[in-house]
């Protein structure tokens, strides 16, 4: 089987109030099965890897395939939990390391 | 080399000066290097000069932009030809047809904006891109109703706006991706406006054109037009001489 090609994406929240990491990856699902549906929301293979809530930086992981997908997606989320913010990406990198070098 | 990033539309009175002030402090976070305000006419000096010191102070280029809704030909042409020279940045807001194919036809506009969400309402088609493309007029579009609407009414505007960049690309007319965000939770790092344009069809080498080199073009384009030292397209004064 072909080894799937990850991408790790470094976002920003951008809101008043700070959102548990539940409250978010909804958000983020719903945003991406919005735009997509759920086929193809299956096919992003979504991850939450870190939830720094002090800076209110995350780190999420997709594959390297549905990568704009789950740009555009994140850019079209306008809440968080019920309060108005918005999903920034900071970077994108291929490993957690480069990325973390990035930041 | 940096890209510079370009929000042309930031959808706030000019006279309010701190929704201005708080936008404009946004923009700068986020990365843009260039942005605009829109003025409408009755346009006062000093509203621009205060909006230019506050994007200076801030370290962002502040292009002056008007934006004129004319209800026919005539209304737009008179409009030209008052105010092209005091703007860096025309753009038209095409609520009809015959408006729509004369701001296409137009030298003079640099940007045509289709506000409605009514498929018949949007007059941007082939015949228009022809115009457009010979005329090096823009296609701008807002990307706040990506994110304001939902549902149908969202659909319906993601297939208008596929049709729409697919037939700007075969006739080669600029699109600009604006934010048109009134408020600063519309508001988007540079890249990730470029990345809702996914949603219609562009790749990413276009993505990133339309919130950078097709917009800083029109900008410098109008300015050197605008300078004094120019004469035609392609030839500027370089050096004066005096008589012996």
């Amino acid at each position: 089987m072909k080894r799937v090609k990850r991408r790790y994406l470094a976002l920003q929240l951008d809101s008043e109030g700070l959102p548990s990491e539940k409250e978010f990856m909804d958000a983020v699902w719903g945003a991406v099965s919005k735009l997509y549906g759920e086929v193809g929301a299956s096919l992003t293979g979504l991850a939450l890897i870190n939830f720094e809530a002090e800076r209110k930086v995350v780190v999420v992981r997709t594959s390297l395939v549905t990568l704009d997908m789950v740009r555009a997606s994140l850019a079209s989320i306008t809440s968080l939990a019920g309060v108005d913010a918005s999903v920034h990406v900071l970077a994108v990198s291929g490993t957690i390391k480069a990325l973390v070098r990035k930041l | 080399m940096t890209r510079a990033f370009a929000d042309l539309h930031l959808r706030v009175n000019p006279k309010d000066q701190h929704a201005a002030q708080r936008l404009i402090t946004k923009a700068s976070k986020l990365g843009y290097r260039t942005i605009s305000i829109p003025f409408t006419y009755p346009v006062k000096e000093e509203d621009a000069a205060k909006l230019k010191k506050m994007c200076s102070e801030a370290e962002l280029d502040f292009v002056t932009r008007a934006d004129v809704k004319p209800r026919n030909e005539n209304e737009l042409t008179s409009f030209l030809r008052k105010f092209r020279r005091k703007f860096e940045v025309i753009c038209v807001v095409c609520d009809s047809k015959e408006v729509a194919r004369q701001a296409a036809k137009d030298r003079r506009v640099d940007l045509l904006n289709f506000p409605s969400l009514d498929y018949h309402k949007r007059f941007f088609d082939r015949a228009e891109a022809e115009l457009a493309s010979n005329s090096l007029a823009a296609l701008e579009i807002d990307v706040k109703l990506l994110l304001a609407l939902e549902g149908p009414a969202r659909i319906r505007l993601l297939s208008s706006l596929r049709r729409e960049a697919a037939i700007a690309k075969e006739f080669d007319v600029p699109l600009v991706v604006s934010s048109g965000a009134s408020e600063e939770r519309f508001m988007r790092m540079p890249k990730d406006m470029a990345s809702l344009t996914y949603l219609f069809g562009l790749n990413e080498a276009s993505a990133l054109k339309t919130v950078s080199a097709n917009v800083i073009a029109i900008v410098e384009r109008n300015r050197e037009k605008l300078s004094e030292r120019f004469v035609a397209p392609g030839i500027s004064i370089v050096k004066e001489g005096t008589d012996p």
